[in-house]
């Protein structure tokens, strides 16, 4: 167990982002862009993003824009789609670049996927999931565009997709279910709509995620998953409950969940690791402020003084 | 996926483009640009979509967990319209049968079922499911989800009786089980009046702490109706003093919703903030 492997992990991360040809890289082709936010975001929070060339970076992203919508696909050559589109917005915010994109083009795709409910899709092809409602909430208040929506029935949609239970599904009447619970949050808070939230009885049902094992799951009787210390953490964080939680407990399970050899985060302990669950155990970690690490947003989720360049510096 | 980057490319809409994409897909399912290219070939082509259907269903087999996939599956059936409606709940019952809460899975089903129908055999299907595991959330889920939404059944008020009765039994099986209590308080919420004259419910509770005096779901649930108005009987009383002197000689003065929060201080240490927020916040 002991401590976070800071160098390690950013060894892992360095490597996969020059791995192109091996069989996880190849199969994981089509959404490198999020890969891409997972890494990025996780060296920059372990102060590590200097041994990255933002230019190189940039230009790959470009690259990976759509030009006649102005979204983005996951890789070059790929349709765009609105969960690129926002790792894209996401990684040149980190890098201080929102400068290098039209605003107003990318703006616009996304908020072209609002259907008349309010709900959003996530491309042309009409799938329909709150996760989408936060992608674009999210997207469009980086790029402070939120006025291009209809963001009162983007509320009501998410609030129809609410359960008795305090939580939220992907479509109305969906199971609640941790990462679907922080896409609705995420969302209703960037809008300043957390009002509709009963804190108390969400909070509670966030707080029984957390198991013996000191780990969270994401739904009742599912087993825990070190992503879950992102969903239920930011949430309850969003929420202000995120004191109902063990925290020691929860660090000790994401710190037990590592690689300290090969670097990397693993779903549970002694798995194989992989970008997408090392983001979320050191995302989680400096949710708790585990020492050494940047703050991050629980509802943006990019590192706070990103945030804070993108609205308080103006 | 050179071949296939080539066709992509100039928009080739052939049978050989479909081809290329089916070995594309079966490599990588993953793939969403080879999904949208393969739609496009499809209705150029106007290919049999019960074929593709059996294609993608084969598929979702190997990859249940895999958002393309659905989604495809979504894209078909609303093509294939209300006739395929059951040949669909009979492929994501099979899936379920396998992964009983896969959340794509219950995901499909729910929209199949709104948009296309085949309503009548849903809460036995859920029953069947609870019969195999009674901790399947997902199952508990999709049961309110019929109640209320079925247009072959009465709605809420309807069948809320026989709700209750049905989660009730559910309680008593296995007490430990979170899905059931957040059931019942689910049931409660349009009727807060019932929560406190139902008697169903102090006999519930005073049934399981007899025997579980550790379930914290039950302690917790009494908490609930003590501080909603619920008078509690000799009985309940007893329950509560009776536990609470065994672990804490100096509650003796303290009123029974105290005690409460105390003992599941105790017993769920775990969430033990929890626990002092609700004790500081009872009002009496």
């Amino acid at each position: 167990m002991g401590e976070l492997a800071v160098e390690k992990h950013a060894q892992y991360i360095l490597s996969v982002e020059k791995r192109k040809d091996d069989f996880e890289s190849l199969v994981m082709e089509h959404l490198r862009l999020n890969g891409a936010y997972w890494g990025l975001t996780t060296l920059d929070i372990m102060h590590k993003l200097g041994s990255v060339n933002s230019d190189e970076v940039v230009t790959w992203i470009l690259s990976c824009q759509d030009k006649e919508s102005g979204g983005f696909g996951g890789n070059v050559g790929h349709d765009p789609h609105v969960l690129y589109t926002l790792s894209a917005v996401q990684v040149l915010a980190l890098l201080d670049r929102l400068d290098a994109v039209d605003v107003d083009k990318v703006s616009d795709y996304v908020a072209g996927l609002q259907k008349e409910d309010g709900s959003f899709a996530g491309d042309i092809w009409g799938e329909i999931d709150t996760r989408f409602s936060y992608v674009a909430i999210c997207c469009l208040s980086l790029l402070h565009r939120l006025n291009k929506i209809n963001v009162e029935k983007a509320v009501d949609y998410i609030v129809s997709c609410k359960n008795l239970d305090g939580g939220f599904g992907s479509i109305p009447g969906g199971e609640s279910h941790a990462g679907q619970i922080f896409c609705c949050v995420g969302a209703l808070a960037i809008t300043g709509s957390l009002h509709h939230v009963d804190r108390d009885l969400l909070g509670w049902w966030l707080c029984e995620r957390q198991c013996k094992d000191g780990g969270l799951n994401g739904r009742p009787e599912k087993l825990t998953d070190v992503c879950y210390s992102w969903w239920v953490l930011s949430s309850l964080i969003m929420i202000d409950r995120v004191h109902w939680i063990d925290k020691n407990k929860l660090s000790k399970f994401i710190l037990n969940c590592q690689d300290i050899e090969k670097g990397g985060i693993s779903d549970r302990p002694d798995n194989a690791v992989d970008v997408f669950h090392t983001y979320f155990g050191v995302a989680g970690l400096s949710l708790m402020e585990y020492p050494g690490l940047k703050p991050i947003d629980p509802a943006y989720a990019l590192p706070a003084d990103v945030v804070n360049r993108i609205f308080f510096q103006k | 996926m050179d071949y296939f980057r080539a066709v992509y490319v100039a928009r080739e809409l052939s049978p050989r483009a479909l081809r290329l994409t089916t070995e594309a897909l079966l490599r990588n399912p993953g793939n969403y640009t080879i999904w949208h290219f393969r739609r496009l070939v499809i209705d150029a082509l106007d290919s049999d979509l019960v074929e593709e259907t059996l294609f993608v269903d084969n598929l979702a087999e190997a990859n249940s967990k895999n958002y393309q996939i659905w989604h495809h599956k979504r894209w078909l059936a609303e093509k294939l319209g209300p006739e395929a409606a059951n040949d669909d709940h009979d492929f994501t019952r099979f899936i379920l049968c396998h992964d009983a809460k896969n959340y794509h899975a219950w995901s499909h089903r729910q929209w199949v079922l709104q948009k296309l129908g085949g309503w009548d055999k849903e809460l036995d299907f859920c029953h069947q499911l609870l019969e195999e595991d009674i901790f399947n959330n997902s199952a508990w889920n999709q049961r309110f989800f019929v109640i209320t939404r079925s247009p072959l059944l009465g709605g809420l008020s309807a069948m809320w009786d026989s709700e209750v009765d049905y989660t009730i039994k559910a309680i008593l099986q296995n007490p430990s089980n979170e899905s059931p209590w957040r059931y019942l308080q689910g049931l409660y919420k349009g009727n807060p009046d019932s929560l406190i004259t139902d008697e169903r419910i102090p006999q519930l509770l005073l049934n399981i702490l007899k025997e579980n005096s550790y379930c914290v779901f039950a302690w917790n649930f009494l908490l609930d109706v003590l501080c909603k108005g619920l008078r509690p009987n000799k009985e309940i009383e007893e329950a509560v003093k009776g536990f609470t002197e065994l672990d804490d000689a100096g509650s003796s003065d303290q009123d029974l919703p105290t005690r409460i929060c105390s003992a599941l201080e105790r017993m769920d240490p775990i969430r033990v903030n929890y626990w002092a927020w609700r004790k500081s916040n009872l009002t009496l």
